[in-house]
C-alpha cells in the first residue's frame, strides 16, 4: 500500500485514490482540423515513461479532487505532489518538457482511461 | 552436503554462446513469445542465423511469472480467430517441441454473478459457438457438479449466476513451455544470449542495421521487438511512440494441497480466477494495480482484495496459506488487444500489447510474428492487430468483452 499526501487532506492510504494516467494532456485546441494521426494520439497514445512521471490522481475517498504527481514508476516513490492548474515542481521541469506541461486541463477530459481493470488471463 | 556427493548436472537444454558479430533477424526479449517467434523463424521460415537477447534470464519476465491460463473464447471475431489458431498449436505442440509441458485442458469457467454478466456471458458462447470456438452456458447447478468446491448459495454478495465454459481450455507449466521452445530453437542453431540487455538501436535513415547492447553491437538485417513491459523503452530508443502502458500485475500461491480443484475458475465481477497446480498449489490472480509501473511488485490491497473474493467463493480456500507472492509487469493497450505487425522503422516490428493475457497466445503470437519478419508483412491472423487501427477505428476492443474484463 502506497501513501500518497493530498494537497487537500495529507497523508492517506493509496486506496482513497483513484488513478488518471499521464498529465498535462491538453485537449486540442482545434479539434475539428485534426488528423486520424492526431486524435490516435490524443486518444490511445500516452508517454508511458520508466523512471520519474508526472500523472494524475483524484482523491476519491476524500476531498474528490484531482491532482497532479511526480512518481518514479520503478521505485514508486512519490516525487512531488501539487494541484491541477500549478506548474510542474521547477526541479522537475525537464521531465514533462516533452509537450507544454505549463497548460494543465482544469478538468478531467473525457477520454479513455488507460486504467480500466483487466485481469491476468 | 558436499558438491561431490550431489548429482550430475541434467544435460543443458540450450547452448550459451557469445554473440556473433552479425545475424539475419535478432529478437529482442527471451520471454516465451521471443522464443516462440525465433522458433517459428527457423522452423517455418528457414532463418537459422537468428539470436534472442534477453536482458535477464530466459522467461525471467511474464513468462515465467504468469498464473498460465489457456483459452480462446473472447468475443470478437479477430480475437477467437487467432487464440483458438493459438489454443489448436497448444494441442499439438507437446509432440511436436517433444516436451511434456504439462498442457492440461481441464476447462475454463467464466463465473457471471449480476444479470448483466450473463447476457453477456450467452452472447459470447453464442459469438464463440460461430466461429468454432467450443463454449457452453452453465447453469448454477452445472457450475457445481463440475467444482463442486464453489458456494453456488445466495448468501454471499455476489452469488454465481452461471458461468460460460469452455472445456478445450486449461493451463500449462510455464516455464517448461520456455525450455521446450528453447531447447528446439538450439537445435536449429539460433542463439540464445542472456544477460545481453539491448541499450540501442543503430540506423541508417530509417532502417535499423544493428543493436547496441551490454555485450557489443551486434549487426542485423532486422529486428523483432517481444520485450513485453519493456516495449516503451525500446520503441523510445528506436524513435517511435507505441500505444502502451506498462502496468504491475500480482499472482500467488498457497502451499501444496491435496487436489481439490479440478477445473480454472474465473470471476471477472469479484476479481479473482483459480487453479490448482499440478504440484499442488492453488495459483490465483487478479487484476493490474492501477497505476504505470515497472517495479515487477504491486500493492498489497490488491491481494487482500483477490483473497477475500476467493474466500467468498471458495470457502475451503479459508484454512490455507498464502506462500508466496510476486508480479510482472504487463504491457495493456487501450483496446485489451495485442500489437503485432510493423513499426514506422524499417526492418523493425513489434509484438507487444498482450497485457495480463500474452501466455495463452504465446504459439500464435510467435507463429504470426514470424511470418510477419520473415516476409515483412503480416500474417491474415495478425493483419487485424496492427497498430494503424488507433488511427482507422477499427479497434479490438475486448474490454469487458473477452470474459474477463480483458
Ligand atoms: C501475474 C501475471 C499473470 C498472468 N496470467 C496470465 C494467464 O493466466 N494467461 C495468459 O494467457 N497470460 C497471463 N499473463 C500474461 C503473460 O504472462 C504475458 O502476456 C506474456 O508472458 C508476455 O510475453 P513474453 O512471455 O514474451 O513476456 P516476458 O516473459 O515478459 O518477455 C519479455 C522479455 O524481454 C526482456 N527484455 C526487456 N527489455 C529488454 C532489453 N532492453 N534487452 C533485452 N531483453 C529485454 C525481459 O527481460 C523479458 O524476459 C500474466 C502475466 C502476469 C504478470
Ligand atoms: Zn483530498
Amino acid at each position: 500500500m502506497l501513501l500518497f499526501t493530498c494537497p487537500n487532506c495529507g497523508p492517506r492510504n493509496e486506496t482513497e485514490f483513484h488513478y488518471g494516467g499521464q498529465a498535462h494532456v491538453a485537449y486540442p485546441e482545434s479539434p475539428g482540423e485534426l488528423s486520424d494521426r492526431e486524435w490516435a494520439e490524443y486518444l490511445f497514445y500516452r508517454e508511458n515513461t520508466k523512471g520519474l512521471f508526472a500523472e494524475r490522481w483524484v482523491h476519491s475517498a476524500g476531498c474528490r479532487k484531482w491532482f497532479n504527481m511526480v512518481r518514479d514508476t520503478v521505485s514508486y516513490e512519490v516525487k512531488a505532489v501539487y494541484r491541477i492548474g500549478e506548474l510542474q515542481p521547477e526541479t522537475l521541469e525537464r521531465i514533462a518538457s516533452a509537450t507544454e506541461p505549463e497548460q494543465a486541463q482544469p478538468l478531467a477530459p473525457a477520454q479513455a482511461n488507460p486504467t480500466t481493470a483487466s485481469e491476468g488471463v | 552436503m558436499s558438491a561431490d556427493h550431489l548429482p550430475e548436472h541434467p544435460e543443458f537444454l540450450w547452448r550459451n554462446p557469445d554473440p556473433k558479430k552479425s545475424y539475419d533477424a535478432v529478437i529482442v526479449g527471451g520471454g516465451g513469445h521471443g522464443l516462440a517467434t525465433a522458433y517459428f523463424l527457423a522452423k517455418n521460415h528457414g532463418m537459422r542465423n537468428i539470436a534472442i537477447l534477453e536482458k535477464g534470464w530466459l522467461a525471467g519476465g511474464n513468462m515465467a511469472r504468469n498464473t498460465t491460463i489457456i483459452r480462446s473464447n473472447y468475443l470478437w471475431d479477430e480475437s477467437a480467430a487467432i487464440y483458438e489458431h493459438s489454443l489448436k498449436l497448444w494441442e499439438i505442440l507437446p509432440e511436436e517441441l517433444d516436451y511434456d509441458f504439462l498442457f492440461s485442458q481441464r476447462g475454463v469457467m467464466n463465473l457471471a454473478h449480476t444479470l448483466g454478466d450473463v447476457r453477456e456471458s450467452m452472447r459470447r458462447v453464442g459469438a464463440n459457438q460461430l466461429n468454432g470456438v467450443d463454449a457452453e452456458w452453465l447453469d448454477p447447478k452445472q457450475v457445481k457438479e463440475l467444482c463442486p468446491i464453489l458456494n453456488i448459495n445466495d448468501n454471499i454478495r455476489y452469488p454465481v449466476m452461471g458461468a460460460t465454459y469452455q472445456p478445450r481450455a486449461g493451463i500449462a507449466k510455464h516455464d517448461h513451455v520456455a525450455w521446450a521452445f528453447a531447447r528446439k530453437c538450439d537445435e536449429m542453431g539460433v542463439d540464445i544470449i542472456q544477460n545481453c540487455e539491448v541499450t540501442g538501436f543503430i540506423k541508417d535513415g530509417n532502417k535499423v542495421t544493428g543493436v547496441k547492447t551490454t555485450r557489443g553491437n551486434i549487426n542485423t538485417e532486422k529486428v523483432g521487438l517481444c520485450a513485453a513491459g519493456h516495449t516503451s523503452v525500446l520503441a523510445e530508443m528506436a524513435g517511435f511512440r507505441i500505444p502502451i502502458q506498462s502496468h504491475p500485475l500480482q499472482a500467488l500461491v498457497s502451499e501444496l494441497h491435496e487436489p481439490v480443484h479440478p477445473t480454472v475458475v474465473m470471476s471477472n465481477h469479484v476479481h479473482v480466477y483459480v487453479s490448482q497446480a499440478h504440484k499442488g498449489e492453488l495459483v490465483m490472480g487478479a487484476g493490474v494495480d492501477s497505476y504505470n509501473g515497472y517495479g515487477q511488485r504491486g500493492s498489497f490491497h490488491v491481494i487482500e482484495e483477490q483473497m477475500a473474493a476467493a474466500v467468498e467463493l471458495f470457502p475451503i480456500f479459508a484454512r490455507a496459506h498464502v506462500l508466496r507472492t510476486w508480479g510482472g509487469i504487463v504491457d495493456t493497450t487501450m483496446d485489451a488487444s495485442p500489437i503485432v505487425g510493423t513499426t514506422p522503422v524499417e526492418n523493425m516490428f513489434v509484438n507487444c500489447g498482450w497485457g495480463t493475457g500474452g501466455f495463452k497466445g504465446t504459439p500464435a503470437a510467435g507463429l504470426t510474428f514470424a511470418h510477419t519478419i520473415a516476409t515483412g508483412s503480416p500474417h491474415t491472423l495478425n493483419k487485424p492487430f496492427g497498430m494503424d487501427r488507433f488511427e482507422t477505428g477499427h479497434l479490438i476492443d475486448e474490454h469487458g468483452a473477452a470474459a474477463v474484463a480483458h
